[in-house]
């Protein structure tokens, strides 16, 4: 087990086409990174950098200490599982998970006792004579991990690992790689484009976007406190809602100034922070979650209340999400399914002010 | 449901024709698939049959033929028996074996290590290389034979088996790598990946991962090499001339034709014969070869 640590690493294709454009990070041992963001983000390739897959074109890769640039894959000490699985299809579960340690010489006793601890684990001692293809996309992503688990590497790489399943296993797996990673504690970097998954399972959230990191920190860190729009945005479902606004300084008080008259108070507690951009036009950003219904003896401070008519009602069962336009902003609240809601009536809600964000629309940045 | 939906003999509005049956369409489709393939069977097999048939009969009974030719009136084995008995036709078979085994060893040695590198090892060069594989097999034989006769003889290799060994795999080399550039490339990249980090290195690579999961594909070249070399005509026909070194193709040929005197029987008994080893193999082997060769067709 081992440190991972990224120094200034640029990926760059031929005809200077940058995927990764110069990203320093720090992994600690035993931590669960996930790197999340849009397709072309190069969250995969600085996976495959530090797999020793890709090429580094500059910087320095360190795994547990060394610098690992020029270090071919089977000599980095690390495990890989691939989003399509990459089972050998000739064979069997014991083999496929056998493979890397019978290259490496193991004696067999070992073997046999490394695999047969991990199929413990994953639960899949039955399958140990079946070939992947006897198998379900499930068990095959088992048997992915189990191929990791036995080599007992320094680093852990997943690359999109539960894209393939359906939406239900994806919700069990996601749960399985989280015990495993309890019970082997190997640390763990973790590609993928859904932050769900990255918001379950990570110690740590890296959000890349375009080459570069936006922002790094434990889930509810970046939730409640994102740096940039980009994060605002990405983290988070449904969206956030970015409304253009004004922010003004009226009578001794910070209001945020919406589209179509609508004017919010900026609490007390932020408008320190707030007061250089007075006068300024800004991105108001409210978490649908924070544009709720008004409830009775809803004690949450900082509740503004404004009243909007939703085009479009979508129930969801536990919730229901009401759709607004506002002079070209779309906004989404989330509201309680018992609150009558119907397309084209105004419906009373409440913000909860002191979960907004403001947006410098020049910088993309979180004010 | 409207009614005239549920009407097969209504017009569809609008198109001015009448709606079909699907049930009739199917019954002529079958109908008209039996018909194709009743007569593409008795095109393909009536010359093996006639060739049976004729290995079947006496000398006597070829050369007075009396009513239709596909009934035989003295079947008798003598054909074969000739044939069998004669050490010279033994010695055909025995050339077109040792001919054989040796191309198809080197051909598949040699396609499995290139498409190997062609298809994976991406350096400066490979992919017109692999083109460029492709297009030596687009000149025919027919065309080689004269310059490879200027090489074979330089080695000193004419009047040789060894001399149809160096030559055959021009022929069979660049179809076989072809095949298997296909057959590689349709394997995934995370399994090389995926056995790069469990610590393989290019030869494990090849030997544990590629060759067992392309082995469909390595059994359909390994048919091709062995159908190539075993029917080659041309080559030998140019290169040898001495009986004892000729592969069964042309002996039969050059020993059972003398001037204009054809012995029919045995003629078309060493022809079937010859023809045995490659239906054997294909029927071992088919469902391979079939798989092989539609590799990639579809998703997996």
């Amino acid at each position: 087990m081992a440190q991972v640590k990224l120094n200034r690493v640029v990926k760059e294709y031929e005809g200077g086409v940058q995927a990764v454009k110069g990203i320093d990070l720090d992994i600690a041992d035993h931590e669960f990174v996930v790197l999340v963001g849009p397709s072309g983000c190069g969250k995969s390739t600085t996976l495959r950098m530090i797999a020793g897959l890709e090429e580094i074109s500059r910087g320095d890769i360190l795994i547990g200490g060394t610098v690992v640039n020029d270090i071919p894959p089977r000599d980095r000490d690390i495990a890989m599982v691939f989003q399509n699985y990459a089972l050998y299809p000739h064979m069997s579960v014991y083999d496929n998970m056998a493979f890397g340690l019978m290259l490496r010489k193991f004696p067999k006793e070992e073997i046999r006792r490394r695999v047969e601890n991990a199929a413990r684990i994953l639960d899949i001692g039955m399958l140990l004579d079946r070939k992947p293809k006897a198998l379900s996309g499930g068990q095959r992503q088992r048997v992915a991990m189990g191929r990791a688990i036995v080599r007992d590497p320094k680093v852990f790489l997943f690359d999109e690992p539960l894209s393939n399943l359906d939406a239900k296993l994806r919700v069990q797996m996601r749960t399985e790689i989280k015990k495993v990673h309890q019970t082997v504690k190997t640390t763990t970097v973790y590609v993928t484009h859904d932050q769900v998954e990255a918001m379950t399972l990570a110690d740590r959230v890296v959000v890349m976007n375009h080459g570069v990191i936006e922002q790094v920190g434990p889930p509810t860190e970046l939730y409640h406190k994102p740096a940039t729009k980009f994060v605002a945005g990405f983290i988070g479902s449904p969206a956030m809602n970015f409304i253009p606004a004004r922010l003004a300084n009226g009578s001794g008080a910070l209001n945020i100034l919406l589209p179509g008259g609508i004017s919010l108070p900026v609490p007390e507690a932020r408008a320190k922070r707030y007061t250089g951009h007075a006068g300024k036009e800004v991105l108001f950003g409210i978490r649908p979650e924070h544009l709720t219904e008004v409830r009775p003896n809803d004690h949450r401070p900082n509740l503004a209340p404004l009243q909007l008519t939703p085009e479009v009602v979508e129930p969801m069962g536990m919730e229901t999400l009401a759709h607004i336009w506002l002079e070209g902003a779309e906004i989404v609240a989330r509201i309680d399914p018992s609150v009558p809601a119907e397309p084209g009536r105004a419906l009373p809600l409440a913000a909860d002010m002191g979960q907004m964000h403001l947006i410098d629309p020049q910088t993309d940045r979180v004010i | 449901m409207s009614a005239t939906a549920a009407t097969p003999s209504a017009a569809i509005p609008g198109l001015g024709r009448r709606i079909g049956s699907l049930r009739k369409e199917r019954r002529w489709a079958l109908i008209t698939a039996y018909i194709s393939l009743v007569i593409a069977a008795i095109v393909m097999l009536a010359p093996p049959l006639y060739m049976l048939l004729t290995s079947l009969k006496t000398s006597a009974e070829i050369s007075n033929p009396v009513g239709t030719p596909w009934i035989v009136r003295h079947p008798t084995l003598e054909n074969y028996w000739a044939l069998i008995s004669d050490p010279m036709f033994r010695g055909f078979f025995f050339n077109s074996l040792k001919v054989t085994v040796c191309v198809v060893v080197l051909t598949m040695v040699i396609s499995v290590l290139a498409a190997f590198s062609l298809a994976r090892m991406k350096f400066f060069g490979s992919q017109v290389l692999a083109t460029g594989v492709f297009l030596t097999y687009l000149v025919p034989d027919t065309l080689l034979f004269i310059p490879l006769y200027q090489i074979v003889g330089a080695v000193g290799l004419l009047n040789s088996t060894w001399g149809l060994v160096l030559v055959y795999p021009t022929l069979t080399v660049p179809f076989c790598t072809w095949i298997m550039i296909g057959y590689f490339a349709s394997i995934p990249k995370e399994l090389d990946e995926a056995a790069l980090i469990d610590g393989a290195n290019w030869m494990q690579m090849l030997t544990k991962i590629f060759i067992p999961v392309a082995l469909p594909g390595i059994i359909a070249a390994t048919i091709f090499a062995f159908t190539v070399s075993w029917a080659a005509f041309v080559y030998p026909t140019a290169f040898i001339t001495r009986p004892d070194e000729m592969p069964l193709t042309i002996g039969v040929v050059s020993q059972l034709i003398r001037g204009d005197t054809f012995a029919w029987g045995q003629l078309m008994a060493g022809a079937l014969l010859a023809a045995l080893p490659p239906v054997v193999v294909y029927a071992f082997l088919m469902d391979y070869y079939i798989a092989g060769l539609t590799a990639g067709a579809t998703k997996g």
